[in-house]
């Protein structure tokens, strides 16, 4: 069984195509898309197991820091860069960003909102960085260096006029409800964007 | 070794020795008129014949890659970590072979070897080699053993640098394609080193222009500076302090220039070791061949158009602390691989041994060779091939 999220990205992704995940972890989206899709590319990863994951899958992964950028890629090399639940982690998102719409045509990301209300009752009421099922780390050793929230995100879209293409919100089980349509900075915790160079 | 081979070795092996008549045209002009490859194999080729992988030597090693001579071997083949029975070049299921190459010291015809039109030996007349002469006598070699194509061509460093080279010259002849621990070219300060090495050689009173044998000498102390000057580049920083710190041989300074620490003793070893065992004509040649090798010069400097042909599936491997051949020298050929969209996977493995650490058994080095290799895929696809020809419009 895919990871619903991933179901999503797997819907938004024509068969075919050239696809670079960026933070591919163990492959489990490539290898799905390659077997379900015919896609083909590369998979960005940085952890020592799960490159052995991924070429135990017979993926194309790649050893390389995200934080390094993405210099070895040629502009729209690909139809969509990929990157899920990883832009919280690297040092420089904004510039990542610039150079993901340079190498794809489309870029499908996905993050925690650090907007979801328990979040922002964790902050509120027990003065406490929040912890959850989609961020489980304590503010002292997380990963999730770079947290932000939808509407932040979108900001930044804004000031870097970016067209978000599509946006979907989805709680940690990866299931979308009416409230999270409603009001997705609040309720949404897991945030997935379609995004293209305007 | 001890009287019992080990279970995940390829045990006692023989090298064997194959004859080339026909002449072979050299990169600088001249011709080969015959020679031989000393080589060894391991496990067993398969009916369909595609299960043989070439293992390429890098400098100072020799055909001899895994397994024992004789029972009294103290040391196993020079790549026992990776090639055996279970081990990532599993012998169970491929057929290896590693043949030395020519210029060689150790079997194949080199400097040492007999020139058939003097009756002397070749010494500084065996004309300079490069990697792709290298190639050429391994295809031959493919010839002989009737091995169309390579399952793989893996090799480290300089061997590393042959592989990338068959991928260029015979894209047809491998499906894998292993760059562990090598580089595009060798860098201003790669060459600076090999030339003091040379110029060690050169410049010691008994190497007589090459000539040494007529006079029954060789020119030890230059071999034996080189040597040392070449351990250093391969372990790292981080390595001599892990193995040698500042450890004095006696325990208190001598106030003398004897071996005082322990990293003199072992650099003195290493150089010592090496006389008698290797021909100061062939580390000439293997060094120039280092310096030589540039698949883009024919191409305007450009390696992704160097790369365009080549139709294997790469599988490139750096170590962190390798300064010799950094892991940026290996992010050149993978970005110039991922320039033409070639199958590439790449890793980067943390250790401090330097570029010696693509012979050592380090667990994530391990983990991904093996991964790496069980990309590799022995199915008879023709049938499928076949198949799809019957259906297609005609």
């Amino acid at each position: 069984m895919l990871r619903p999220d991933l179901e999503i990205i797997d819907d938004w992704i024509k068969p075919r195509s050239r696809v670079l995940d960026l933070g591919c972890g163990d492959g489990t989206l490539l290898a799905h898309l390659t077997e379900h899709q015919s896609i083909t590319g590369y998979g960005l990863e940085i952890e020592d197991e799960n490159i052995s994951k991924c070429l135990n899958k017979g993926l194309n992964v790649l050893q390389i820091n995200l934080d390094e950028g993405l210099a070895d890629f040629n502009d729209n090399a690909f139809d969509y860069v990929v990157m899920t639940q990883t832009l919280q982690a690297v040092s420089y998102p904004d510039k990542l960003l610039d150079e993901m719409l340079r190498v794809g045509r489309e870029v499908i990301i996905t993050f925690p909102n650090f907007g979801h209300w328990r979040s922002r009752m964790n902050i509120a009421l027990q003065g406490r960085m929040p912890l959850s099922d989609s961020l489980p780390h304590a503010w002292y050793n997380t990963p999730n260096i770079r947290l932000c929230t939808l509407n932040d995100f979108e900001a930044l879209c804004t000031e870097k006029s970016i067209e978000i293409a599509q946006r979907t919100v989805v709680n940690h089980a990866h299931r979308s409800t009416i409230a999270m349509r409603w009001l997705p900075n609040f309720f949404g915790e897991i945030a997935l964007y379609r995004l293209r160079s305007s | 070794m001890s009287s019992t081979v080990p279970a995940n070795s390829v045990g006692l092996v023989t090298p064997s020795v194959a004859r080339f008549g026909e002449p072979l045209p050299l990169e600088c002009g001249k011709t080969l008129p015959s020679y031989e490859l000393i080589y060894e194999t391991y496990g067993t080729l398969n009916s369909t014949r595609n299960n043989a992988i070439l293992i390429c030597h890098a400098l100072s090693s020799d055909h001899h890659a895994a397994g024992y001579h004789s029972t009294n071997d103290k040391k196993p083949g020079w790549w026992e970590t990776c090639i055996g029975p279970g081990k990532p070049i599993d012998t169970n299921k491929f057929f290896v072979v590693c043949s030395n190459n020519i210029g060689g010291c150790k079997g194949s015809t080199g400097p040492m070897s007999k020139n058939p039109q003097t009756g002397q030996p070749y010494g500084p007349d065996f004309p300079l080699v490069t990697v792709k002469d290298w190639v050429n006598t391994q295809a031959r070699l493919a010839n002989q053993l009737k091995i169309d194509c390579w399952q793989a061509v893996i090799g480290g460093s300089l061997g590393g640098m042959q592989a990338m080279q068959w991928s260029i010259d015979f894209p047809d002849r491998l499906k894998h394609c292993f760059i562990i621990a090598a580089a595009p070219h060798l860098s201003a300060q790669n060459i600076a080193f090999n030339e003091v090495a040379r110029r060690a050689i050169i410049t010691d009173p008994e190497f007589h222009e090459g000539h040494y044998y007529k006079y029954d000498t060789e020119p030890a102390r230059g071999l034996m500076l080189a040597r040392m000057l070449g351990h250093i580049t391969y372990l790292s920083d981080d390595a001599m302090l892990a193995k040698f710190g500042r450890e004095l041989k006696t325990s208190d300074y001598q106030f003398s220039y004897d071996v005082e620490f322990e990293v003199e003793s072992y650099l003195r070893y290493q150089g010592e070791k090496f006389i008698g065992q290797f021909d100061a004509n062939t580390y000439l040649l293997m060094t120039r061949a280092l310096d030589y090798f540039d698949p883009a010069k024919n191409y305007n400097n450009d390696l992704s158009a160097a790369l365009s042909m080549t139709k294997a599936r790469f599988h490139i491997i750096a170590f962190t602390s390798d300064w010799r051949f950094s892991p940026a020298r290996s992010r050149e050929i993978v970005k110039a691989l991922l320039d033409n969209n070639r199958d590439t996977s790449y890793a980067e493995i943390t250790a401090n041994h330097g570029h010696d650490a693509f012979l050592m058994d380090i667990p994530h080095y391990m983990d991904v060779f093996r991964a790496n290799m069980n990309q590799l895929d022995l199915a008879d696809h023709t049938a499928d091939q076949s198949a799809e020809t019957t259906h297609a419009p005609t």
